[in-house]
């Protein structure tokens, strides 16, 4: 790798990540497991002037149930939640999606806080914190998912504001994660998840618009009484995916109809 | 040939040790004292003139060394990058090519500049501030554009865009067809592919004005050829030039030609006294070493209604990219091989090199040779499905059986047995029980599709006779040189070049069995050409075995014809009397007279020789094959596509090939294997992609370009038959493409197969989710 050249830093605590990102300047980025970041470095499309380095920020590496919700830290690894019984037990579709995000490589470097963070398009956790409603937490607020991500590669994060954990709701019924992907440590072409609650179906969709969706029609289709086929079938209302050299938006349409179809089935 | 102790045998390769626990060698690792960093600012645009270059804030930067340009370069380099007759020897439009433009880009990628710095990053940096100015011109991606009147010129002084336009003719074409009861008609594509070797290009220089010499050290399939050529270049006598290359990780054919690269970092290392250091990144990698593949087939068949095949009348439209690739015109030999297995009455082929504002093609493992089979085989089932015949049967009934067989360009295929390998690869994939499964499944509204291969290869490049002419005068036989030090430990250098293909071991264990020494005592060298023969060939087009292993045995055989003479008079005996087993001499009648190899060899470098014996035990020697080498094989791919989604999942995949005698199973299995993978990641996953409008590559990364991992592809069920070669003493033919010349169509025949109940015909590459899906929607509208 050859980036640009950029200032280093590390902190050991929240404090001290936010000081030097204070301090840095409106250049500088947040490095957790670095591996979105890192490849943006290569190709010099991201040039920060300074790196935080947040690896050493052990008390954002933790799962807390607390009452109904599921707490957890910013800096807990994908590979982490994969394998918590606490996930498992409570959130079982986190650690559903944790265990597909890359491969054993990514997922013990990856973490919840940068997925959050980076929104980017294909990123799995947005989808999961928006379909359930989740609050975002950083070193100075609370903010809702729903309100959380403005754009692809956009948040409400100020420049010097760190994520220090997601706040779930507990939700161990049925559930499901469907990505299609080309390659089994690829991003979403399209993803799909689904998660029964008390109150009803929850559905989310990965990289069918610049940021998470929840697929609010299916879900009121559902609560309608629909069958999983009909209520499925308006899973693709109202997107603008993007086309690539994947797949066209068309194409993404169809997957997210098909993919949700399928998640509910199996989930159910 | 028997199988003996080492012939035939699973050796673990020798080399892994030393690579699996990183004490490889390979470009990077290299290090000189003073060694200077370079970095190439390439043309972000397809096709401009350059109006202006300015390096004066990357020249102050502190540790910039040089921004040099062309007119720099011209100083010390000259003369265009070569270009080979290869298969398409009359040329039309041949355009210059210097290493690094001069005042007209062609290809997003081309070098305009270069920075040289005592470091990697600060070359880089610097590089992104040399500010270059351009005047864009109309730019032209597409081949079939490319050849059109009125198509914007790839070069803005050439005449045209086609760099040839010929016909192979076998036979009276016309007569074919005329008796023709069914013909179908076909339009195949050939997407880009970038090889992809996991070391990227690399390139170390030195020179010294002590004494005019050069030493190179690079990642080279090919490291004599660069030496012929770099020489050439800076008008340095081929004797100063050393070039080395190391462990080289990975070629696929994409380092056989010589880069722009190659002569600009010595030619920098002239200019600048210090020595130069180049590491190509990824991304350069997918942008500016060659693609392979990238053509565009027009085909009909024609048949009589009982299947035997008639004729076959092709177009090969051929995307050259910005310039002749060194050897690009050996992709032209997929007309050669259009014919495949198959007796046909009449083949008339025409390729058309197109030029484009694209990096060059070049040979990308199987090299014209997987375009060819897979539109045989692609025109074959076509026929089958035209005629309702099982796809196995109307091979069956076409297949040539009477070798040596000549086909309909004068080609002789040495030995071969189509059906065995058929036979076998039929009964080991259960292909019956496939046909009611997918009967079952067909049932149920399920797409399985079951496809064949059966290829036939033309490798083992010599001849002397056929390729002179194609290189441009080097013939393409084998050296090798083989000694014994005192002690008894052996020497043998090799011509060819090993970059994964496990020579070190298969070499080893050919020298070790014939010489009767352990394979521990036989030292394997070859990429270095300060050592060996004056001359070594390279290792591409599944050649190293059949020509270099045979020179390996040829040199062999002058040791043990000296050894035996001096044993003989060691032993007091006539050489007749002799008897060699297991690397020791006796007299036949007396075991208690005997000299071992080792013995000999010490004693060859001793007094008292025979009169007129030299000292030593060496040979050098030179092998040309008197043909080609042919092998064969069966490929059966079942595959099962989401009728929802498009995505093809293979179920099954069965190789039964036939490569002659084998030395060492386990590295021909890893051949086949990874051949096979690369063909399915073509059939299914792999392009490279420009944008129409713009020119610009978008498939830069390896999150675009797809290379498929173990996860994605299939454990295939392998087998062999042996049909050995009459035309070496071995009995040896190639391995190193096989899987990849058969696999592609295999697997999209199966595609097809899959898709026939939906009124599909034909897909092309690569099957991929969205395309297959898109077929399917269009079908049934």
């Amino acid at each position: 790798m050859i980036p640009a050249a950029f200032q280093y830093s590390k902190a050991g605590s929240v404090k001290e990540a936010v000081a030097q990102l204070r301090e840095a300047g409106p250049e500088a980025k947040v490095i957790a497991g670095g591996q979105s970041l890192i490849p943006l470095l290569r190709l010099r499309l991201s040039q920060p002037s300074h790196l935080v380095d947040v690896n050493g920020v052990r008390e954002l590496d933790y799962v807390h149930p607390e009452g109904d919700l599921l707490r957890v830290g910013a800096m807990t690894r994908h590979s982490t939640m994969a394998r918590s019984q606490l996930v498992q037990r409570h959130l079982p579709l986190l650690a559903e999606m944790a265990a597909q995000v890359g491969d054993p490589q990514i997922r013990a470097r990856g973490t919840l806080g940068g997925v959050i963070a980076h929104a980017d398009a294909a990123g799995d956790y947005p989808t999961l914190a928006v379909m359930l409603d989740a609050t975002i937490v950083t070193d100075r607020r609370r903010v809702a998912a729903r309100d959380f991500f403005q754009h692809l590669f956009t948040t409400v994060l100020a420049e010097d504001e760190l994520v220090c954990e997601v706040v779930f709701p507990m939700a161990p019924g049925p559930h499901r994660y469907l990505k299609f992907r080309r390659r089994l440590y690829d991003w979403a072409i399209v993803g799909a998840a689904v998660q029964k609650l008390d109150s009803g179906w929850r559905v989310g969709l990965t990289h069918v618009g610049p940021s998470a969706v929840r697929a609010a029609a299916v879900e009121a289709r559902l609560q309608a009484g629909a069958t999983f086929q009909e209520a499925a079938a308006a899973a693709a209302d109202g997107l603008e995916p993007p086309s690539d050299v994947r797949a066209s938006a068309d194409y993404r349409r169809h997957l997210a109809r098909v993919l949700t179809r399928r998640a509910l089935e199996q989930a159910a | 040939m028997a199988v003996t102790q080492l012939i035939g045998a699973r050796v673990q390769r020798r080399e892994d040790p030393r690579l699996i626990t990183g004490h490889g060698h390979f470009i990077e690792d290299h290090t000189l004292p003073g060694l200077t960093h370079l970095a190439v600012v390439r043309s972000p645009h397809p096709h401009a003139r350059i109006l202006g270059i300015d390096g004066a804030a990357a020249r102050a930067l502190p540790g910039v060394l040089a921004v040099l340009t062309a007119a720099d370069f011209h100083k010390v380099l000259s003369g265009s990058m070569p270009v080979t007759p290869a298969f398409a020897p009359e040329k039309k439009y041949v355009p210059e090519r210097f290493p690094i433009a001069d005042h007209e880009v062609c290809f997003q990628g081309e070098p305009v500049a270069v920075v040289v710095a005592t470091d990697r990053y600060l070359a880089a940096d610097a590089a992104d501030l040399v500010h270059v100015t351009y005047e864009t011109l109309p730019a032209v991606v597409d081949p079939e554009q490319a050849m059109s009147a009125g198509s914007p010129l790839v070069h803005s002084d050439g005449p045209d865009n086609i760099g040839w336009d010929m016909t192979y003719a076998g036979g009276d074409i016309d007569a074919a067809f005329s008796r023709a009861e069914v013909v179908v008609r076909e339009r195949i594509l050939q997407q880009r592919l970038a090889p992809t070797a996991m070391e990227t290009r690399g390139v170390m220089a030195s020179y010294s004005p002590y004494g005019e010499q050069l030493s190179l050290w690079l990642s080279s399939q090919n490291p004599h050829f660069i030496r012929l050529f770099v020489s050439g270049a800076m008008g340095i006598p081929e004797s100063r030039v050393r070039v080395v290359s190391p462990d080289v990780g990975g070629g696929f054919g994409s380092k056989i030609s010589p880069y722009p690269e190659d002569y600009l970092v010595p030619a920098a290392s002239k200019i600048l006294g210090r020595p130069v250091r180049w590491i190509e990144t990824r991304t350069e990698s997918v942008m500016t070493t060659i693609h392979g593949r990238g053509q565009v087939f027009t085909a009909e068949a024609a048949a009589l209604r009982d299947g035997t095949l008639l004729g076959l009348r092709l177009t090969q439209v051929l995307d050259l990219g910005a310039y002749h690739g060194t050897f690009g015109a050996f992709q032209a030999c997929a007309c050669l091989m259009s014919g495949g297995v198959y007796r046909w009455e009449a083949i008339s082929a025409r390729t058309v090199g197109v030029l484009t504002n694209k990096v060059p093609t070049d040979p990308y493992r199987g090299a014209g040779r997987p375009e060819g089979t897979h539109l045989c085989e692609r025109m074959v089932d076509r026929m089958a499905d035209e005629l309702g015949m099982d796809p196995a049967e109307l091979r069956r009934k076409n297949f040539a059986r009477e070798f040596p067989f000549v086909n309909n360009f004068g080609l002789t295929y040495d030995s071969g047995n189509y059906d065995g390998t058929l036979d076998r690869a039929l009964e080991l994939s259960d292909y019956q029980g496939w046909r009611q499964r997918q009967a079952g499944a067909r049932g149920e509204g399920r797409l399985v599709g079951i496809g064949l291969s059966t290829w036939v290869e033309i490798c083992g490049f010599g001849p002397s006779a056929a390729t002179a002419g194609a290189t441009g005068g080097i013939a393409l036989v084998e050296s090798a040189q083989i000694r014994f030090l005192p002690s008894g430990s052996v020497a043998a250098y090799v011509g060819t070049h090993a970059h994964g293909q496990g020579h070190d071991t298969t070499f080893s264990q050919l020298v070790a069995e014939t010489l009767g020494v352990p394979l521990e005592a036989v030292d394997l060298r070859h990429g270095d050409t300060a050592e060996g023969p004056a001359f070594g060939y390279g290792t591409y087009g599944s050649r190293s075995l059949s020509v270099g292993g045979m020179a390996l045995y040829t040199a062999s055989q002058e040791i043990l014809a000296k050894a035996r003479k001096l044993a003989a008079h060691l032993l007091e005996a006539s050489p007749e009397d002799l008897e060699f087993t297991a690397g020791a001499f006796t007299v036949r009648g007396n075991p208690q007279a005997r000299k071992t190899i080792q013995e000999v060899a010490l004693a060859s470098y001793g007094g008292g020789l025979p009169e007129g014996m030299e000292q030593g035990l060496e040979a050098v020697s030179h092998f040309d094959p008197p043909n080609f080498v042919w092998p064969f094989g069966a490929h059966v791919c079942v595959v099962e596509v989401d009728r929802e989604t498009g995505a093809a999942e293979i179920l099954s995949y069965t190789g039964v090939d036939d490569c002659g005698n084998v030395i060492n199973p386990m590295i021909v299995e890893g051949q086949v294997q990874g051949g096979i993978a690369q063909s399915i990641a073509q059939a299914l996953f792999e392009e490279v992609v420009y944008d129409e409008e713009s020119g610009q590559l978008l498939t830069g990364t390896m999150l675009d370009y797809l290379v498929p991992t173990m996860n994605e592809l299939p454990t295939p069920k392998l087998d062999r038959t042996v049909t050995p070669s009459p035309t070496n003493a071995l009995g040896v033919k190639g391995i190193g493409e096989a899987g990849t010349i058969a696999a592609s169509a295999a697997v999209i025949n199966a595609v097809c197969d899959a898709l026939r109940p939906l009124g599909i015909h034909h897909v092309d590459m690569p099957a991929s989710p969205d395309r297959l899906w898109r077929l399917m929607q269009e079908a049934g509208r």
